[in-house]
């Protein structure tokens, strides 16, 4: 039996229907990321987990106990917030003995819980300070710290690094995972970052419309979304229109060019319209003698390690990224160009 | 440039003149009880006044007790508003502001008229009674004050998510009020006591017309019956009330909570 389970759930607000039918079980450990667009639902799922809002139907269990209708403060999980949730009156040890205060923990076992928590957040020497005295990402590694102190269950992280800088983000992020691997402690990241996501999560559920469109891996996720809305949010994607010209070999037609997809598409029927996408990283510049498409380069974005180029096929563009080597210079805007893409890494994308 | 500064320098000194000489002129008046020559005579003699003492010990119990009534009522009262009922803010204020728009003596009297000895709940029937109905009443009069400076606190802080991490830790209301929203309002709550403390020393109608031993009356009192001794009354008014406003400013700046770094 899974640690957390959630079953059937459904919330409205007011007529509006913001989380439908949402089915999880996460493993004891596990670290899941609810990825989506801002609205999708994510947030409010975390939210009935930390009991923060009533669910309107279903249920969710923590280690085989209901505790649907259990207030917030009896469900020992521990919750970190995207910004300003420190007590600004509060130290930061303070900070981080509170959720033990309230529990009525001896003091010199807290003072011990609250020592080995400024150690594994590497901030040892930061007890006596106060929040504002705190970088973002200092006072995010407190609030994490404060969140784990009572030895939650279950850990909550709605969006904690989305108010912090580009570098500090990345960063924190490997800390994060480093620290919940080490705790064991099973996870639930909220984040609309398809790369945080990606990177840190045992498993992903991509969120749409309150609705979990796709539960799986980082790697399945990415590789083989099941749905469009999967395909589109997850990496950047090139979509392409085309017309089916032979449905039993899976061949499409797109602005000219005879391309061949991974699997037959009898399906469709012949000259009928069809999307297929591709990943920026499956296509590369061709030029030999029968490349899969040809084009003619539209522009160059050399980013440093990575030059994007983007080629116009007609009605189509795809855009991919090569990486940069000083011996090959990169093409420029007007010069024709073939692509070349395999097979088997053409989505066909079902409208 | 010149003409400028010039207008400003006059128009500040008619200002400050028109506050201060007749403060000077009553300070001065106050000093003149022994013929001929300045001194402390008046504050002596209204110092060791015993009726001074009490009155004067009088209302500032009364003024603890409306401060210890208006955070109790107050601070839950904004907090919850912020927290739950955002719509209600305007309603809420509003009704806050009623004792700046309705007279003392307009309260007062509906007062007695509610909680007189006939009534269901007759609170006028004895001192102790009538004490409360004074608190009461005290507090009516310190809310737009209160309310508005507990608010404005609130404002600094972000209080759904500090609530809602208090409540992931393990707290209960009472816990987060006092040891989360209270802390963390504590100089706007102390600006409005000091601002309570200076309305109900000077009060005068309610304490007047509930017969009630204050200070507001005793100033009356000594005022229709003394010469010398009202004047030095009043400075000691004036200072008390210099005193609050110095403490207020003294609080907010030695507040340990900047709001830098939010």
């Amino acid at each position: 039996m899974a640690f957390l389970e959630i079953a059937n759930l459904q919330k409205d607000f007011g007529a509006v229907r913001v989380v439908k039918d949402f089915n999880l079980a996460v493993e004891p450990g596990e670290f899941v990321s609810f990825l989506g667009p801002s609205g999708c639902g994510k947030t409010t799922v975390l939210r009935m987990v930390a009991g923060f809002e009533e669910p309107t139907d279903g249920t969710i269990s923590i280690g085989g106990r209901d505790v649907t209708r259990l207030r917030p403060n009896q469900r020992n999980i521990g919750m970190v917030f995207q910004a300003h949730a420190l007590f600004p009156n509060m130290t930061v040890a303070q900070n981080i003995a509170f959720g033990l205060r309230v529990a009525r923990t001896p003091k010199a076992d807290s003072d011990a819980r609250v020592a080995e928590m400024l150690a594994l957040i590497k901030l040892p020497d930061y007890g006596d300070r106060y929040p504002y005295q705190l970088s973002g990402g200092q006072q995010q590694r407190v609030a994490l710290a404060r969140a784990l102190a009572p030895r939650p269950k279950l850990l909550l992280l709605d969006e904690p690094l989305s108010a912090l800088d580009a570098k500090v983000r990345v960063s924190l992020r490997e800390e994060i995972r480093q620290i919940q691997r080490n705790l064991g402690i099973t996870t639930i990241f909220v984040t609309h970052d398809q790369e945080e996501a990606l990177s840190m999560s045992d498993r992903i559920v991509v969120m749409y419309g309150g609705r979990a469109e796709q539960v799986g891996a980082p790697f399945d996720i990415y590789n083989k979304p099941s749905t469009r809305f999967v395909a589109s949010f997850v990496g950047t994607l090139n979509i392409l229109r085309g017309t089916v010209t032979d449905p039993a070999r899976g061949v499409v037609d797109v602005d000219g060019n005879a391309i061949q997809t991974g699997g037959e598409l009898s399906r469709f029927a012949k000259g009928a319209p069809i999307s297929l996408a591709l990943r920026p990283e499956a296509a590369a510049l061709d030029n030999g003698p029968a490349p899969m498409a040809r084009g003619k380069i539209m522009d160059v974005s050399f980013l440093g390690s990575v030059i994007r180029i983007r080629v116009n096929l007609g009605q189509n563009t795809i855009s991919f990224d090569r990486f940069n080597s000083p011996g090959s210079p990169p093409p420029a805007p007007g010069e024709p160009c073939g692509i070349a893409f395999a097979a088997k890494d053409i989505l066909v994308l079902d409208d | 440039m010149k003409t400028n500064r010039f207008w400003s320098w006059l128009f500040l000194l008619l200002g400050v003149a028109y506050f201060v000489f007749p403060l000077i002129g009553t300070f001065e008046f106050s000093l003149k009880m022994r013929r001929g020559a300045y001194s402390f005579d008046a504050y002596r003699t209204v110092l060791t006044d015993p009726q001074f003492q009490a009155t004067f010990g009088y209302s500032v119990t009364m003024a603890l007790a409306t401060i210890v009534m208006g955070v109790v009522l107050v601070v839950p009262t904004a907090y919850w508003v912020r927290l739950k009922l955002p719509s209600w803010r305007p309603v809420i204020e509003f009704i806050t502001l009623l004792p700046l728009v309705i007279p003392a003596i307009v309260v007062v009297f509906g007062y007695i008229r509610l909680y007189n000895t006939s009534s269901w709940l007759p609170l006028t029937g004895s001192a102790m009674g009538t004490n409360i109905l004074l608190m009461f009443g005290y507090t009516t009069l310190a809310l737009p004050y209160m309310y508005r400076a507990v608010d404005t606190g609130l404002r600094a802080i972000d209080v759904g998510t500090l609530t809602e991490a208090a409540q992931s830790l393990g707290a209960g209301w009472i816990t987060i009020m006092t040891r989360v929203i209270l802390p963390n309002v504590l100089v706007a709550v102390l600006s409005g006591a000091f601002l309570t403390f200076a309305i109900v020393i000077g009060e005068f109608t309610m304490a007047a017309l509930l017969n009630r031993p204050a200070f507001g009356p005793y100033l009356q009192l000594i005022g229709a019956n003394r010469a010398y001794e009202p004047a030095a009354l009043a400075v000691i008014a004036f200072g008390i009330t210099w005193l609050c406003m110095g403490l207020i400013q003294l609080v907010s700046r030695f507040s340990k909570l900047p709001n830098a770094g939010r």
